[in-house]
């Protein structure tokens, strides 16, 4: 079960002066239950390629399968398993329109026709998955919530659906420590539970810490694929592609290149401290 | 979805016809319609339109660009053009049913097409090359006299200005909505007309509330650098006509005064 992607190209505005090629023969597979990150520059074409992870882009050429199913035909097949993909986009409160927190969280699963009970108990799951407990919170308006709530109401609204794999866009951006902590927190439990899980980031040190696999995007190429410590022994190749690796790793390099026995692949803060604290222990046997 | 829409988009080149001082493009503008308004006959027609198709080439703007922008409009062309066909009275050409195609009709419903599509490329060509920015900076400038009889020009200006600016990004915007409402299987081009209604609701709320909010955020920005309005700015660019500009006012001058000699000249001595 996994969603592969054959040589997808995709053109914006083809047959005017502002045709562009947002990304060009992309070819890859996530399998499921993984934890995979999507890194690259902006404009490198990381938006347009998760976009077609559901079906709400389809390829210029090449095609897109989820769980061996094309996604975009006609049939009801190729519906259901567009489905089967959920999709957080940056900034997901400000998708938020109902007046109740309840009510737009069972926008989605009402959507896709499932039947009171049912949504009553998504809805629940997915406040759960929010914090917010449901007497107190679920006739209240989403938007007297604080902004780490929002973004947390946002995506519970996708999580209702209980989406066999999850995209998420920069899922904590513009967040404060303590917010992106509880997000990041959640995301983790979903994927620990069996969701597949698809990060789009910025941020090196979050994707080190929590993909098993990276993709780099460069210029609407597939640059790099690779677990984090393959990615980010590459430093080279992210630099030209405008991209750094973790400051963990980058203080490490550093240190080595001043004479320390340092281990300049490690990508965790804790096995850093280790390797610095090997590292000065060595050099004082030595003397 | 939303990428395809081409009006009042502006095609940056630096053709002949870019370089032109914004004034000079929206009278010449205002003049060459107001010409085919004049015009009865098929030889000025020629006249017109050897001068539009002399003005896209000079232009440099793709002619596919300009039949793009004449898509939506060739249903009320057509129309027109019909019922013109059909209700002028005149010789008959033949009837189907209860109506009677004349020969009169034919030539007023073929003369409305063509001033209809050219009145639409022209004005289409008008913000191909000029960008929104030097537009409304030409605008407040032709309505700058008027403010003494209290026409607020500068806040015309700024207003479109801003209107014209977040086009795009409100555009971008609703693009971004609509996708995350899909995503959670909104389906927003079945059903029935009060679905469809009622399914534009998850999409205008946000829509709303970030216009808003975006407002806002603009005017602290603008209070924040000390605007107060039109009085005493002084300008970055200020518009300055120029040779090309004097050569482009005598060509749409000649052009009307051969338009308006034909004119005469058919209802003078009937030729």
């Amino acid at each position: 079960m996994s969603i592969t992607l054959n040589n997808v190209t995709h053109t914006y505005m083809t047959g005017t002066p502002f045709e562009r090629t947002a990304i060009k023969n992309v070819s890859f597979s996530i399998n499921e239950g993984e934890f995979v990150a999507i890194i690259g520059h902006t404009g490198s074409g990381k938006s347009t390629l998760v976009q077609h992870l559901n079906g709400l882009l389809s390829p210029t050429t090449g095609t897109v399968t989820v769980d061996g199913i094309d996604i975009n035909t006609k049939k009801a097949e190729s519906l259901a398993a567009r489905r089967k993909v959920g999709m957080v986009f940056q900034y997901p409160e400000y998708q938020l329109f109902e007046e109740t927190i309840a009510a737009d969280i069972a926008f989605g699963p009402r959507n896709f026709g499932l039947n009171e009970d049912e949504v009553d108990e998504r809805v629940r799951e997915a406040m759960d998955f929010a914090d917010l407990d449901y007497e107190q919170y679920a006739q209240r308006s989403p938007f007297q919530l604080s902004g780490g709530q929002m973004r947390r109401v946002a995506i519970a609204g996708v999580i209702a659906l209980k989406p066999r794999y999850l995209i998420l866009d920069e899922p904590a951006a513009g967040l404060d420590p303590i917010g992106k902590r509880i997000i990041f927190d959640k995301i983790k439990g979903l994927h620990e539970h069996g969701t597949t899980v698809i990060l789009v980031s910025h941020n090196m040190d979050d994707v080190a810490k929590m993909a098993d696999r990276i993709f780099v995007m460069h210029q609407g190429v597939l640059a790099a694929n690779g677990t984090p410590k393959e990615i980010f022994a590459q430093r080279d190749l992210l630099k030209e592609a405008g991209l750094d690796v973790p400051p963990v790793t980058e203080t490490l390099r550093c240190l080595k290149e001043h004479g320390f026995a340092v281990d300049d692949t490690v990508l965790d803060i804790d096995e850093a401290a280790k390797s610095v604290l090997q590292a000065v222990r060595g050099d004082r046997h030595a003397e | 979805m939303l990428n395809d829409i081409t009006l009042g988009q502006y095609i940056p080149s630096n053709s002949l016809i870019h370089r032109l001082d914004p004034r000079t493009k929206i009278i010449g503008l205002l003049l060459y319609i107001s010409g085919i308004f004049i015009v009865e006959s098929y030889l000025a027609y020629a006249f017109l339109g050897a001068f539009g198709i002399t003005v896209v080439r000079l232009s440099e703007v793709p002619i596919k660009m300009i039949l793009r922008s004449l898509k939506p409009l060739w249903f009320i062309v057509l129309f027109t053009a019909l019922i013109h066909l059909f209700v002028t009275p005149g010789t008959p050409i033949m009837t189907v049913g209860s109506f009677t195609m004349t020969w009169e009709g034919l030539d007023q419903g073929l003369l409305m097409g063509i001033r209809l599509l050219l009145l639409m490329s022209f004005a289409t060509l008008l913000t191909y090359t000029t960008s929104p920015i030097a537009l409304t900076d030409a605008i407040e400038r032709l309505l700058k006299p008027l403010s003494r009889f209290g026409v607020p020009a500068h806040e015309l200006a700024m207003m479109m200005t801003i209107a014209l600016r977040f086009i795009p990004t409100l555009i971008d915007e609703t693009d971004r909505i609509m996708k995350a409402q899909r995503s959670r299987g909104a389906d927003f081009s079945s059903g029935s007309l009060l679905r469809r209604v009622r399914c534009l609701i998850p999409l205008l709320v946000p829509l709303f509330i970030s216009a808003f909010r975006r407002a806002d955020e603009l005017a602290v920005a603008m209070e924040a650098r000390c605007y107060r309005g039109g009085d005493h700015r002084t300008r970055m660019h200020t518009l300055a006509y120029t040779s090309l500009d004097r050569n482009a006012y005598i060509a749409v001058f000649v052009l009307l005064a051969i338009i308006i000699a034909i004119r005469i000249g058919k209802t003078c001595y009937g030729m």
